[in-house]
């Protein structure tokens, strides 16, 4: 007879083996266009226009970018797997599988996360592959940089996870990333520091977290960033703790998924 | 031992409907059970709150005597659900479907794998297999759905309507199948539109309407309550004159058919008697609608004049 401990990890494994199988399975939709369209960033600001705007914090411009857009691609995909993958399953009632089954909601919530975790980390590794065609890619802090990388992935999976919570149409799904979460990532500083802004939009850029996650990410490659990195992590893990508990009350009282 | 008891249960929807209005309801070890009621009576909303699908409004539900609200991972592992509407990822392939379900109540695949080849055998699935689950016909997705429900053993068995759409063939199979599991042990509740089905198979019933239990008995003592029956009879030659018999109420529904309601206390010899009396030869007979059916029609319809 299994423990309980046992069953739920069999129950966890599960969905993340359930999630990971289901990106795979549709890698022209999910991997592809992420190592196509990161290339295309790298061609165009890093190569052509890079090479006209000199140097950035004393790296060349494509060094200094190429941290930011990995980060792009972890944070765009971590969120677009969730999002897509829990709306699908409610949309399908298969959602139905989970919620009839004996596992705890904090359960259901760590095997999606885990879920878009694996997808965004797996395709920054894609583009971090494609990166080093035009770039050595240093690396000055590895610990730093792997543990940006994973809890950034964390944040937007748990992003999307409450995005499709709410969701009732896929036009909703699609809202939140065009509407928030690109703007949020072009003014993350993922192209500039924010040095280079006047000192409204810098105190302004504060607020947004991917400000946080881009330059404790580029840290790790470079040793350079616009803000203390003690600061970006405790920013971050409030951000997960925060959706975390948001997500889980959602799940507890039903939202979206109990009449 | 009970698997299932029902206590005071209420349901008020978000925009104010009363789905159920403080039902109870007992089902023990082993029994074969039917939950009839109309369309929106209240039986899918009682169903959703015993999954946990539905959050409940007031009342208790304990499922082998472990109440659902307290410990609802241990009452949930007793439970399996054959859903309504299908409910499948359609790009799943067919076992997968089956595995991941059994992994969800904690069995590792390698245990997992064995069972879920029996019950694609037993349920006629084994060429499907791989096949992705939307490409299966709607009897195969059935089946799917009940294979997927008792992939972890589950000792008492949901069935929302398992038949529906279904051939006569395959239902009968499918009858047959639950029978089988049933007298294995398994606790069957079973909600239907097909009456015929319910009384064939289940021993006790429920009707509910409303948002209320209107009747709870024993198929054997409801089926006693009905005091007449209905016939067909079909007639060699068409009648040459108005049949008219005492005690009788006789309805020509056709040239050479006729419609004949018998008294339950009432000898059918009588009636054969008098037709024979008359030169009038009857060339097969058969009840006109399922007993149950008389009686669900009745009790809901008190229900409405209320």
């Amino acid at each position: 007879m299994p423990t309980q401990r046992q069953r739920h990890w069999v129950a966890f494994s599960t969905l993340l083996t359930r999630e990971i199988r289901r990106f795979i399975r549709i890698w022209p939709q999910t991997l592809l266009p992420p190592a196509i369209t990161m290339t295309l960033y790298f061609v165009i600001f890093g190569n052509l226009i890079g090479s006209r705007i000199g140097q950035m914090s004393g790296f060349d411009y494509i060094d200094y970018i190429a941290p930011g857009i990995i980060m792009m691609a972890v944070i765009n995909n971590a969120y677009a797997n969730v999002a897509s993958s829990f709306f699908s399953a409610k949309f399908q009632n298969h959602i139905e599988e989970l919620l009839i089954a004996p596992i705890p909601n904090y359960l259901i919530l760590a095997g999606y996360v885990a879920g878009g975790a694996a997808r965004g980390l797996l395709v920054g590794l894609i583009v971090t592959m494609v990166s080093l065609f035009f770039t050595t890619l240093p690396v000055q802090h590895l610990l730093m940089t792997l543990s940006m990388v994973i809890l950034s992935a964390i944040m937007f999976a748990l992003g999307g996870f409450i995005n499709a919570i709410y969701a009732k149409s896929f036009d909703e799904i699609a809202i939140i990333p065009t509407f928030i979460l690109t703007p949020l990532t072009y003014l993350g500083g993922i192209f500039y520091s924010i040095d280079l802004l006047p000192e409204f939009w810098q105190q302004a850029s504060l607020f947004n977290p991917i400000l946080y996650m881009v330059n404790a990410f580029r840290y790790g490659f470079l040793g350079v960033s616009d803000i203390p990195i003690g600061f970006a992590f405790s920013i971050i893990m409030s951000c997960i703790s925060g959706l975390t508990a948001f997500a889980l009350y959602l799940l507890n009282k039903g939202t979206g998924i109990r009449h | 031992m009970k698997a299932l008891s029902i206590q005071n249960l209420t349901k008020v929807y978000d925009n104010g409907f009363k789905a159920l209005d403080g039902i109870n309801l007992n089902v023990e070890q082993g029994d074969f059970f039917a939950l009839l009621g109309p369309n929106g009576a209240g039986k899918s909303t009682t169903i959703g709150i015993i999954t946990s699908l539905v959050t409940k409004t007031g009342g208790n539900v304990t499922v082998f005597g472990i109440d659902l609200a307290t410990n609802p991972e241990q009452a949930k592992t007793y439970l399996g659900l054959v859903p309504q509407e299908f409910n499948f990822n359609g790009f799943e392939q067919v076992k997968h479907i089956l595995i991941t379900q059994a992994g969800y109540y904690g069995m590792p695949a390698h245990e997992a794998e064995p069972l879920a080849d029996k019950l694609l055998k037993q349920l006629g699935l084994w060429e499907k297999r791989s096949t992705p689950s939307r490409a299966l016909s709607g009897g195969m997705k059935r089946r799917l759905m009940i294979a997927r429900a008792l992939i972890h053993e589950p000792k008492l068995l949901i069935l929302d309507e398992p038949t529906a759409g279904v051939d006569i063939e395959l239902r009968r199979s499918m009858w047959h199948f639950l029978e089988q599991i049933n007298a294995q042990g398994t606790t069957i509740i079973l909600t239907t539109h097909y009456l015929e089905e319910a009384e064939n198979l289940c021993r006790n019933i429920a009707i509910i309407d409303q948002g209320n239990i209107v009747e709870n008995t024993n198929m054997k003592s409801l089926l006693n309550r009905l005091d007449k029956e209905t016939f067909i009879l079909d007639l060699k030659a068409p009648l040459t004159e108005e049949l008219k018999l005492d005690n009788i109420d006789i309805n020509q529904i056709g040239p050479t058919t006729l419609e004949v309601e018998i008294k339950k206390e009432d000898a059918i010899n009588d009636l054969f008697i008098t037709l024979t009396e008359q030169g009038i030869t009857v060339t097969s007979m058969k009840n006109k609608a399922n007993r149950l059916e008389e009686l669900f029609l009745s009790l809901v319809e008190k229900t409405v004049d209320k």
